[in-house]
């Protein structure tokens, strides 16, 4: 097992088989198309465990590493490896595939082959970004995952789908073309293509302000931070279940490995330089939207929203590094600050998940997100208002359950970092609480709102299946997160290492 | 002169003489669809392009006392220009045949025109490039006037040729200075009197005319007034054989000209150039979102196609000089394939499928091609994983490698803005419903050649590598 290229498998082997439903799919009745789909999103998955068993967690190195040349006249490798960083993001990919894949079994009618082929292709090239060596393969995964979400809002989505795919697809275009002469020129200065090798390039402070600049865009957009946050609401409503799920519960974290993976390493005192404003940035994220959240009436809206406060939390887990170290003086602080911004990516990744899975529930029954349209819900659905309890409460942080470890981590480093951060940052515990119960409440208890609610019928076993298996994973990771910590413990170690140490010439 | 001279030139003279008998095939067949013609056609540029491919150059040759030069770059754009005029005319069939104005001489203009291009390419004196330029340039007047019914093409055909007699003219004047300076019309001599003369300011002013002649041809701001009026009024088959070849052709013109004849003056023409392509970038893509005609939309999106070759020419290395060129193949492709399926969905009527509005619901009415002009759309954008992207990539590369980090900026920013318009066309592919229900049908071989033609984007987007190491290498010589 472990001789096969496995960080190939689960690249390619979506990406082929995608491109088979799409050709084969044309003509083939839809639930073949279905049953494919579905083999291939769990073959991947199951591919994707040895990444974690055959892990070794004492080291920093890259693992599985594969290393081919692609495009010799420049040097560019096609070259794959993961770190304890790659691998929970990796895993988490392949696993939320699968319920995705099976979360549009009856839903999707129109041209259901071609939705298939698009999430398969995306997961390809998901596993692709958070596998990527080489700074122009990771760029090609990045930008090349674009054109099937795009399709997936565009063609599947609501009412305002074209407008909200297109500025999807600008916004984040636009982001990342900076990154792109970032990359270049880090090449012209370095000669070399390797994301390790622009990780050691000495930089001059000016050179590396710039590049935070282009790194900046590219990532601040796709995690997405105030203020370039507005394309993710509308491409949220608008995408189909399906595609909400993916854009939370992965994209989102990209810009979040993007800033682990590029503008952390590569230009440490570019972002020691911008580390107060990062910080400010988060914070108003944290508060400012929470406040927006409280205010929608739109449950998609709501939790998109939601999202970007949660987002907060993990850019300021990240960026807290600087001023833990100047005030405490010791790395444990900055460390405990990554790490929790790291497990709030992933806690984050099933619990929001999993919120717009219970929205697509009820769309699916009722065809409206609005809040105003439901009440009394838990009196036709009783499993579903359990489960949705459960999400929900994970959103707000609640202990046992993941959304907790992640919080409370940035909360404690924060408070190393000083009073108010600290206090601000806790803010959101209340605000969190605030707008998720809130909506729960409105939509799930009190009387029977209207005949509609009344002939609700509960999940059935697919459902239920989907949203069990997120609540394991919400459970788990909340009560025993040890294995999701010591699996990114040696990376954030050494991160924290490379981050601290100036690369100033 | 000897015997090696001839052979060196041999494809030219074998083209010359095969376009002589399709005319004369014309002339005696009775046949309406002149399918005669067509077959001899691509049976000759098949054979030059065997002929080309098996002659080879593996260094710098001169022929003909300097006046013809055959070298790799020349020998591999002309390889590419015969390719995609083959498969050019293959696309153009079916479109002249619904529409009744198939002839042979639309064979043999099209195969002068080609010849037109190889002298071009392979051009070693001035004369020898105004000659290829004008044999090129009357043949397409010609192709975009074909078309004698309509008021349009009529009209586009005129502006062409008073546009492009003015740019000849200026072509002319620029290379009558140059004459005078240095008393050749030979572009080695020319380019080794002007690095030992030194400045002087009538050869920089003999370079505002070979510059401007150069951005006409290849439809850079300010020198782009044609371009929509000739793209939108020409039947398409001849757009799309105005907007791929001679694009390559005009890259070698640039480089015969300017990077072999004028490198003494880089420093100007780089700085021109800058103008030129910044210009072209912007205008191009912010004028080419208000069109709602597909015809006049890619017409924009050449000028800013063009803008993004030109900051290869400007780097002034041959790593930029390869970018430009793999860029001129790459955009050529893209190009042919994108006029294909405006062509395919146009149809067997006469009617033109011109507006963007009808393409709406084209993944429905073919899934198929629509995921080609999906592909070709999102590489015209530069997305990777297509060769549109890897062409952009290139010249970027290029331009930071040069120091213009800046440029490299405006450049990028620039594609954001052309972005828009190309989602536009994938919008109304797949998000909006079809306004016809029939499906969307072409005869075999287009469809084939079609259908290569996206893959070929794809798989070039997947391994551009080759290209590229082709492209060094034919610039390194």
């Amino acid at each position: 097992m472990s001789n096969l290229p496995l960080l190939s498998i689960c690249i390619w082997l979506p990406v082929t088989g995608g491109l088979w439903v799409l050709f084969a799919g044309a003509h083939a009745p839809a639930l073949a198309v279905k049953k494919e789909s579905l083999i291939i999103s769990v073959a991947t998955l199951l591919f994707s465990i040895p990444l974690y068993t055959g892990f070794d967690l004492s080291t920093a190195e890259m693992q599985f590493v594969e290393r081919l040349p692609w495009i010799a006249v420049f040097d560019i490798n096609y070259h794959l490896g993961i770190d304890g960083i790659a691998l929970p993001l990796i895993i988490l990919t392949t696993f939320t595939t699968v319920l995705v894949v099976l979360a549009g079994w009856e839903v999707v009618q129109d041209r259901a082959y071609q939705y298939y082929a698009a999430f398969l292709i995306l997961e390809g090239l998901m596993v692709g970004v958070f596998a990527a060596l080489d700074a122009i393969l990771f760029y090609v995964f990045w930008e090349a995952m674009l054109i099937p979400m795009f399709i997936i809002i565009g063609v599947w989505g609501g009412k305002r789908r074209v407008y909200a795919a297109v500025k999807f697809f600008l916004y984040t275009f636009l982001g990342s073309v900076f990154m792109l002469v970032g990359l270049l020129y880090l090449y012209f200065k370095g000669g070399s293509f390797e994301i390790l090798d622009m990780h050691k390039l000495p930089l001059a402070l000016d050179a590396q302000k710039w590049l935070f600049v282009a790194f900046f865009l590219a990532f601040a957009v796709k995690i997405p931070m105030w203020p370039v946050h507005t394309w993710l609401p509308d491409a949220h409503v608008e995408a189909p279940t399906g595609g909400s799920v993916i854009l939370a519960a992965i994209m989102l974290k990209m810009g979040g490995y993007g800033f682990l993976r590029f503008s952390l390493p590569i230009v440490p005192d570019g972002s020691h330089y911008f580390e107060g404003v990062m910080v400010a940035l988060s914070l108003i994220a944290i508060v400012y939207i929470g406040f927006v959240a409280l205010v929608q009436r739109d449950m998609k809206r709501l939790i998109a929203y939601s999202s970007i406060s949660h987002m907060g939390f993990v850019t300021l887990g990240l960026f807290l590094v600087f001023r833990i170290m100047q005030h405490s003086g010791s790395a444990e602080g900055a460390i405990m600050g990554m790490t929790g911004g790291m497990v709030q990516m992933i806690s984050h990744g099933f619990v929001s998940g999993a919120l717009f899975l219970c929205v697509g529930v009820l769309y699916d029954r009722m065809h409206s997100r609005e809040i105003a349209d439901y009440g009394g819900v838990v009196n036709t659905m009783p499993k579903f208002a359990s489960l949705t309890m459960l999400f929900v409460m994970a959103n707000c942080g609640l202990p046992a359950t993941s959304g907790f470890v992640g919080e409370f981590l940035v909360i404690l480093a924060s408070a190393k970092a000083g009073f108010w951060i600290a206090f601000l940052a806790a803010i959101t515990l209340v605000l969190g609480a605030a707008y998720t119960l809130w909506m729960y409440k409105r939509v799930i208890f009190g009387a029977v709102a209207n005949d509609a609610v009344a002939a609700l019928r509960d999940i059935g076993c697919r459902e239920q299946f989907i949203l069990g298996a997120l609540a394991i994973a919400v459970l788990l990771f909340g009560l025993w997160p040890a294995p999701l910590i010591d699996v990114m413990r040696a990376s954030v170690e050494n991160l924290v290492l490379n981050v601290v140490t100036s690369k100033l010439p | 002169m000897n015997m090696t001279d001839y052979i060196g030139a041999l494809p030219e003279f074998l083209l010359l003489a095969l376009l002589c008998v399709v005319l004369l095939v014309g002339v005696f067949s009775a046949d309406e669809d002149q399918n005669a013609a067509y077959w001899l056609a691509q049976f000759a540029l098949l054979a030059v392009l065997v002929a080309n491919t098996y002659i080879g150059a593996r260094t710098r040759f001169v022929l003909f006392e300097g006046m013809y030069v055959r070298d790799p770059m020349a020998v591999v754009l002309k390889n590419f220009i015969l390719a995609f005029a083959i498969i050019g005319l293959v696309y153009a069939r079916d479109y002249l045949r619904a529409r009744r104005i198939v002839s042979a001489e639309f064979y043999v203009l099209a195969l002068m025109a080609v010849l037109g291009m190889m002298v071009l390419v392979s051009a070693g004196s001035l004369l020898t490039v105004y000659l290829g330029l004008e044999l090129l340039s009357l043949s397409l007047y010609a192709m975009v006037a074909m078309h004698r019914d309509s008021a349009m093409a009529s009209e586009a055909a005129m502006k062409y040729f008073v546009m492009g007699a003015l740019a000849s003219g200026l072509l002319l004047y620029g290379m009558s200075m140059l004459y005078g300076i240095t008393g050749s019309v030979d572009i080695s001599v020319v380019r080794n009197a002007l690095a030992g003369g030194g400045e002087s300011p009538l050869a920089a002013y003999a370079l505002v005319f070979i510059v401007a002649g150069v951005a006409f041809k290849l439809g850079a701001v300010p020198f782009h007034m044609w371009v929509p009026d000739v793209y939108e009024g020409a039947p398409t088959a001849v757009t799309m054989f105005i907007a791929t070849a001679p694009k390559m052709a005009a890259f070698a013109m640039a480089m015969r000209l300017l990077v072999d004849g004028l490198q003494p003056l880089s420093l100007d023409w780089q700085l021109m150039l800058t103008w030129l392509a910044v210009a072209s970038m912007l205008l191009g893509n912010v004028v080419a979102i208000a069109q709602s005609n597909i015809k006049r939309m890619l017409a924009y999106s050449t000028i800013a196609h063009m803008g993004f070759l030109l900051l290869g020419m400007l780097s002034g290395s041959t790593g930029g000089y390869a970018g430009a060129m793999f860029y001129a193949i790459v955009y050529a492709l893209m190009s042919l394939g994108a006029f294909g399926v405006v062509m395919l969905v146009a149809g067997e009527g006469s009617a033109e499928a011109d507006r963007i509005q009808d393409f709406k619901g084209l993944s429905r009415r073919s899934p198929w091609f629509a995921l080609v002009m999906l592909i070709l759309m999102f590489s015209m954008a530069g997305v990777p994983p297509f060769a549109g992207f890897w062409a952009k990539w290139f010249v970027i590369k290029e331009v930071i490698a040069a120091g213009h980090v800046w440029l490299a900026g405006l450049a990028v920013f620039s594609s954001i803005i052309g972005a828009y318009y190309y989602l536009q066309v994938v919008r109304m592919m797949y998000f909006e419903p079809p306004e016809h229900v029939e499906e969307v049908h072409a005869s075999g071989d287009t469809e084939i050649a079609l259908s290569a033609n996206g893959v070929a984007v794809l798989l070039l987007g997947v391994m551009p590598g080759l290209l590229m190491a082709v492209c060094i290498a034919a610039i390194r010589g």
